[in-house]
């Protein structure tokens, strides 16, 4: 049987894939890969379908021990890992994939000035579904690996190893926005004309109480001159509440999905995947878009994803 | 009917069914949220219903706003009475190990223990909206006497199995979670269980619930 061994879990280590749909009702959020595009990339660059369980890591991924066949593997996103042979050490680039075999180990150093990572292999890992997804959500405890992190020493086992290995690579860097755009949110008008500016103009700080559910900013008090509760409403990914304490909370993947403070705005779809990588003490600007803007750059994103996929076929 | 129909963000449709929150209100919620599900509309991820709106997420590589929205304004709602609404009943401690804020509740509603029971227990509550954590239920309304704010500091953890109140809302804390809700006892009934694919919620919207008390014995040997 080929297996990965953790040697290291890392930080926030967890199976993802394209998340879990239709349960927003009983209270179970979307989760899935954060970064969509790296999720995507990781899976072609190693043959997969774009939609296959990749290991995902945050800050300090994992060192893993690999027993087996050949096989082949890619990380993705802005990551410093090395390849530990037997003889040899070798420095590894993101978005090329190798081969590694019995005994070699995959060192996941750490992610630069970015937050999440993705190891995808040329096989499937041994994992238990939950509601289509194994997605892990570690607050509830839902999805594979019994719903928690990669643990020290744990053995993951590997099978259908696709044993036409080949090695592909592709040339792309992920950019760095100055600013995340956003839609004006349903509650826009409960803040202050003051209040709404130091929105839109202001920097604010990604703070260390930021995870897979949410991200806190901190930054110039947001003053609020309606109410600083609602009635508990649905929550979506990108929805920015605001706090009695006027510091932003952006909802992430594996938020609640039911929320009382109100909604200044909604990041945009295509800034998705450049917000969630924004990491701690990171400066963040808001941009004030329209739909129809956020539509267009929308299919933009999807058609530059489309593009780097077919560069690998 | 929705009053109101906005985007939220460019990938979710803002139901508003009006301000006041009442059962009439959330009915009609509760009915749009199960006509749409059975619809399995295309491109449609999530439905999430509250008290007195519904959001409807949709994937945006396949549908979007003006679309989506057009086709929910010429949608024939079934108005039929929703069939499928449960009647539940959950056994509830009230013993001092669990009743956790009695003693503020005495002081800010100016009721004694018994009373703030006698107004709790076998009383018929709807169930507006479940969520927040998995599986939580948000159910009303509560007696006018047993109406009071949420903690001014929110307990870090507050224990499965609580039973809450704010406002004129119960609700159960299907997992250990932060909260802010007042707690007056526990139950030791399985509210979530994930290994039901199916229905992994005991409590739905739109179903009746009444809390009927149990002894803390009872509650040590209890088994579903």
């Amino acid at each position: 049987m080929n297996s990965f061994e953790i040697i290291r879990p890392g930080i926030n280590t967890t199976f993802q894939d394209e998340g879990r749909n239709n349960l927003y009702h009983i209270g179970i959020p979307f989760s899935g890969a954060m970064d969509k595009r790296n999720y995507i990339l990781a899976n072609s660059l190693v043959g997969n379908k774009i939609n296959k369980p990749v290991i995902e890591f945050a800050y300090q991924g994992p060192l893993i021990k690999y027993k087996g066949e050949k096989i082949s593997f890619v990380i993705t996103g802005d990551v410093i890992f090395k390849i530990i042979k037997k003889e040899i050490e070798i420095k590894g680039n993101c978005y090329e994939s190798y081969i590694i075999e019995d005994g070699d180990q995959i060192d996941i150093v750490s992610t630069n000035r970015s937050v999440y990572g993705y190891l995808a292999i040329s096989g499937e890992f041994d994992l238990k579904f939950q509601w289509g997804s194994c997605s892990v959500n570690t607050k509830a405890n839902i999805g594979s690996n019994n719903g928690k992190k990669l643990q020290d020493k744990q053995k993951i086992n590997i099978f259908n190893v696709d044993l036409n290995l080949i090695k592909k690579k592709l040339n792309y860097i992920n950019s760095k926005i100055e600013k995340i755009r956003v839609i004006k949110g349903t509650n826009f008008d409960y803040f202050s004309d003051q209040g709404k500016k130091i929105f839109f103009n202001k920097e604010f700080i990604v703070s260390k109480l930021s995870d897979r559910m949410g991200m806190r900013l901190e930054g110039e008090k947001i003053e609020n001159i309606v109410d600083t509760n609602i009635r508990s409403e649905g929550l979506i990914k990108g929805a920015i509440q605001i706090p009695a304490d006027g510091n932003p909370i952006i909802m992430l993947s594996d938020h609640g999905t039911i929320g009382g403070y109100p909604k200044i705005g909604v990041v945009i779809s295509a800034d998705y995947d450049k917000l969630v990588q924004l990491s701690i003490g990171s400066k963040i600007k808001f941009q004030q878009v329209e739909l129809s803007d956020a539509e267009t750059l929308f299919k933009l994103y999807e058609l530059e994803t489309q593009n780097l996929i077919s560069q690998l076929k | 009917m929705i009053k109101n129909i906005s985007n939220l963000g460019d990938a979710a449709l803002y139901c508003d069914f009006g301000k006041e929150v009442n059962k009439e209100t959330n009915s009609l919620v509760i009915k749009y949220f199960k006509d749409l599900k059975k619809k399995n509309i295309n491109g449609i991820t999530n439905l999430t219903p509250s008290y007195n709106k519904l959001i409807i997420s949709f994937n945006l590589k396949k549908i979007n706003f003006n679309k989506l929205k057009k086709i929910i304004e010429d949608l024939n709602i079934n108005k039929a009475q929703s069939e499928n609404s449960k009647k539940i009943k959950i056994p509830i401690c009230c013993s001092d190990s669990f009743s956790l804020d009695v003693k503020r509740l005495e002081s800010k509603l100016s009721l004694n223990r018994d009373k703030i029971y006698k107004n709790f227990l076998n009383k018929e509550y709807f169930c507006y909206m479940t969520g927040f954590i998995a599986g939580m239920p948000f159910l009303g309304d509560l007696d006018k006497s047993l109406r009071t704010n949420r903690l001014e500091t929110p307990r870090v953890k507050v224990p499965k199995g609580s039973i809450g109140l704010t406002e004129q809302f119960a609700n159960i804390y299907t997992f250990e979670s932060p909260g802010g809700w007042n707690i007056i006892g526990n139950t030791p009934l399985k509210i979530f269980d994930s290994s039901k694919t199916e229905s992994p919620n005991l409590i739905s919207p739109g179903d009746t619930v009444i809390f009927k008390e149990i002894s803390f014995n009872d509650y040590k040997n209890y088994n579903e």
